[in-house]
């Protein structure tokens, strides 16, 4: 393999390694709260990339457009989601969140596809995202650069927020202890319908972006990039958004550079993510960077 | 009198069922025939995820994979050599398998077993993790076997599937085998090791504390509903008499989720009768994805609305009514003479069928 074409890989792979991150976060920041997988964040991604699909090709919204309404859609989907499906089972066993969540993921898809139709669309890529960039030997779609300078910029103000900020800090307390962050007057709803509408505002992101890079939408194109990136997340250590970030890379980076050096294995491409989940799981079921935690009997 | 009137009353219905089964056979037509064959594979299946899920407390996500298992195994061992001569067009088949066929009860019960030998290699590792964990391991190990099993053209054919599998699943077959299934089942939440299994899912500790090898029992509930799935879907295989990797997806784990959550987690009458009800309701719902007319205005086809209509159904069991039809309660008669259906017997409530 000549320099170029590794660099080619690596650029890939970073461009597809930000995207994961971005959904990731939105996996990370809702398990760190409620202990749960939302399975529907995976439908939440096609649908934030279906909206900006609409907008553009419906109401000829400039691509920024798209992304304020996708935002604005996603967002307030991802809080009704939380108030319909989960906030009823918050005390329940957490098998039934988890049938909940699962069915909450099949509601979304099939209505998508009742609405949208099962047939792959096309999306027409805006043309600041679609010029040729040329550096080296390498050639690259300015999209390419787009995805990981926005994934930077949204990482930078998310850590600003949990880090920095009164909502943050609650969001931090929530996480450590839900009945004590009541206790010190923390409005527990409010924090956990944010860290929704934010994690879904992510996804969208995620979802149009990943549109303009393989420009194709469908009803289910959320499922596997979704499960892919709660294991981006089990792999960063689930509930650190740092974390989260690192195995979305990761990830990224494995799937892109098993294919580029062994190129047989390209079939077994969606199987990469599983196996690295397990891995990790029975050597450091904490992930990379969680703490550990003790069991409580 | 030494056999006990409750056991005359069930000796009594499987008499009634086996002779309606037998009339339907005859007299019915071949859809109503195929809908009811269809759920009595459901109830293999749906008591195979509840042998896990409901009785143990493993959530497991992965049962697709080994209903795929299963179908492979008994459809390879199964067809003839022209038939798999006629299948395999893009590349030639493995010489080792080329010339094999078995017959089917065999060939079901080798499907079966390959299903549990990898229930318990995948099972070893994985059942050391709780919960979520499980739940996505095991569904990320489901998605490896299908992408396994289409990549392996030269034993599975890959993405083009199996076609013209013998039609081994008569009804007296599959019938056969959900009877097994519930047996199986009944006897084994009886024995100590059925309520191993319960006392692992009520309490890991404390059933440790008490002696339990709770990850010996794990694995052995894990490999027996790997078994029963294994055996489930190479019934449904020769039920369609066509297999391909894209019918083994998440989506068919889903449904027999949907069929244990409603007929109660933990409930063998449930899951026998959500089974039933679910199959045939997926069935006549199917008007749904065609044109409707709802008076004010007529949709054109919308396929698809079907499956809106049972997730919604699922959400709103979980979210109303989270035990299901059943809870983990089970059928017994002394429920219908307390309910006044039956006259009481004289050993009046002590009687626990």
């Amino acid at each position: 393999m000549t320099l170029a074409l590794f660099l080619q890989h690596l650029a890939n792979a970073l461009a597809l390694g930000s995207l994961y991150a971005l959904i990731a976060i939105g996996y990370t920041m809702v398990y760190g709260i409620l202990r749960l997988i939302n399975f529907a964040h995976g439908d939440v991604f096609m649908l934030g990339a279906y909206v900006a699909f609409y907008g553009a090709a419906m109401f000829l919204l400039p691509w920024w457009g798209t992304f304020l309404i996708a935002i604005v859609f996603t967002a307030a989907l991802g809080v009704g989601l939380e108030r319909v499906a989960y906030r009823p089972l918050r005390d329940s066993p957490r098998i039934s969140v988890m049938i909940s969540a699962i069915g909450a993921s099949f509601l979304v898809e099939n209505v998508a596809v009742v609405l949208f139709g099962g047939r792959p669309k096309g999306v027409t890529v805006p043309d600041v995202m679609n010029v040729k960039l040329q550096l080296g030997q390498v050639s690259l779609m300015s999209v390419s650069v787009v995805i990981p300078v926005f994934t930077f910029i949204i990482l930078a103000a998310l850590l600003w927020i949990v880090g920095k900020t009164k909502t943050g800090m609650a969001m931090r307390a929530v996480a450590t202890d839900l009945d004590a962050a009541r206790l010190q007057a923390i409005d527990v709803n409010r924090i956990i319908s944010f860290t929704f509408g934010s994690g879904s505002l992510l996804a969208a992101f995620g979802g149009i972006l990943w549109s303009y890079k393989y420009p194709q939408l469908n009803p289910l194109m959320g499922v596997m990039p979704g499960l892919k990136c709660f294991i981006a997340a089990v792999v960063g250590g689930i509930g650190n958004i740092q974390g989260a970030v690192l195995g979305g890379f990761l990830l990224g980076f494995v799937e892109l550079m098993v294919i580029a050096f062994l190129p047989t294995l390209t079939g077994y491409r969606d199987a990469f993510a599983f196996v690295l989940l397990i891995v990790v799981l029975l050597v450091k079921p904490s992930g990379l960077l969680g703490s550990r935690q003790g069991e409580k009997v | 009198m030494k056999l006990a009137r409750t056991h005359l009353l069930s000796l009594a219905a499987v008499a009634v069922l086996a002779a309606f089964l037998f009339v339907a056979d005859t007299w019915f037509d071949a859809f109503t025939i195929r809908v009811m064959n269809l759920s009595a594979i459901y109830i293999v299946l749906a008591l195979s995820l509840n042998l896990v899920n409901g009785f143990t407390g493993l959530f497991s996500l992965g049962h697709a994979g080994f209903m795929a298992v299963g179908a492979y195994t008994c459809a390879l061992l199964t067809m003839s050599p022209e038939q798999k001569e006629a299948n395999f067009f893009l590349a030639p088949i493995v010489p080792w398998l080329a010339h094999v066929t078995i017959p089917f009860v065999p060939a079901l019960i080798a499907g079966g077993l390959v299903a549990a030998l990898l229930g318990v290699l995948i099972g070893a590792p994985v059942l050391r993790l709780k919960d979520d964990y499980l739940a996505i391991a095991t569904l990320g190990f489901g998605e490896i076997i299908r992408v396994v099993l289409t990549n392996t053209q030269t034993i599975t054919n890959g993405a083009l599937g199996l076609k013209g599998l013998p039609e081994f699943a008569s009804t007296a077959a599959v019938w056969a085998c959900a009877a097994l299934a519930v047996l199986f089942m009944v006897a084994l939440t009886r024995s100590s090791y059925g309520r191993a299994m319960k006392a692992v899912r009520d309490d890991e500790i404390a059933a440790g504390a008490m002696g339990v090898n709770v990850f010996r029992v794990k694995v052995v509930s894990f490999a027996a509903s790997s078994f029963m799935a294994g055996v489930g879907g190479a019934l449904l295989g020769h039920l369609l008499t066509t297999i391909d990797p894209k019918m083994f997806t998440f989506m068919l784990t889903f449904n027999i989720l949907l069929v244990v959550v409603l007929g109660g987690i933990g409930s063998i009458t449930g899951s026998v009768v959500a089974a039933i009800v679910v199959t045939i309701f997926m069935e006549l719902l199917r008007f749904l994805d065609g044109p409707l007319n709802l008076l004010v205005f007529q949709t054109e086809g919308r396929p698809g609305l079907r499956m809106v209509v049972f997730s919604i159904l699922l959400m709103a069991v979980v979210l109303f009514r989270q035990r299901g039809l059943m809870g983990n309660r089970e059928f017994s008669w002394s429920m219908l003479s307390r309910a006044g259906l039956l006259p009481k017997s004289e050993k009046g409530k002590h009687g626990l069928a």
